[in-house]
């Protein structure tokens, strides 16, 4: 199944894009696409890997890596948030 | 007691504590309590020029308002306001006003600090600085992040 990936901030900035499709096996989570984009080495590895801090969005509602993913959903992936 | 009202937005344009203040106090009589927050672009000695607040429009707007109404439910609020910039800002600009009414001022004081300690946790906004060394993306703090553990 297909989703939509989203990268904000640093990780936007470092990555050099916005989004992309991403294709992702039924009952995948969070913790498995992060997984999966750190596989893509250099920079990929340096911003998703184990000890990363990411923090995550499934259609705009703030999920934990164990969060399950639906074809079609927009998953948001960014750093922690430092507004205010 | 009526029911809460809101006012919550994410902007471009400066923020006007007088404008947030004046919609606070519309609630005077029911209301014997305001509390409003600002938070501003500090200067760090010259370290920051420039501030700019990115966002992800459409989320955003959404974590704010759903922010505002779990405070409400936490404390009998009678209006509730939570305006945070995004884009360019200078040193000294308003980058957020919170503010909260209530019948009494305990209530409105732990609101506003709950507000303010979880919107810096929950809401998609990230800070980018830049100074005479160029440019830098401001991580989020521990100190951050443990303010708003103690309201989970």
């Amino acid at each position: 199944m297909k989703i939509t990936l989203l990268y904000f901030a640093r990780f936007r900035e470092c990555l050099g894009i916005d989004q992309e499709i991403f294709e992702v096996a039924p009952g995948a989570t969070v913790a498995d696409v992060v997984d999966a984009l750190a596989g893509r080495g250099s920079i990929w590895q340096q911003l998703f890997d184990g000890d990363a801090r990411v923090m995550a969005a499934i259609n705009e509602q703030l999920v934990a890596q164990t969060g399950v993913l639906n074809d079609g959903d927009t998953l948001a992936l960014f750093p922690p948030v430092s507004g205010g | 007691m009526s029911a809460t009202l809101f006012d919550t937005t994410i902007t471009h344009s400066p923020l006007h504590l007088q404008r947030a203040s004046d919609w606070l106090h519309k609630g005077a009589g029911e209301s014997g309590a305001v509390v409003t927050f600002s938070g501003l672009v500090r200067g760090e000695q010259g370290e920051v020029e420039t501030l700019t607040l990115e966002h992800y429009p459409g989320m955003t707007e959404r974590a704010i308002a759903d922010l505002a109404a779990d405070v409400a439910g936490r404390w009998p609020l009678h209006r509730v306001l939570a305006w945070h910039r995004v884009g360019s800002l200078a040193v000294g600009e308003v980058i957020v006003l919170v503010g909260v009414s209530a019948a009494h001022r305990q209530e409105a004081f732990l609101a506003a600090t709950c507000l303010m300690d979880l919107l810096k946790t929950r809401v998609p906004l990230w800070k980018k600085v830049r100074g005479p060394e160029g440019e830098q993306w401001i991580d989020a703090r521990e100190k951050d992040l443990q303010a708003a553990l103690r309201w989970q």
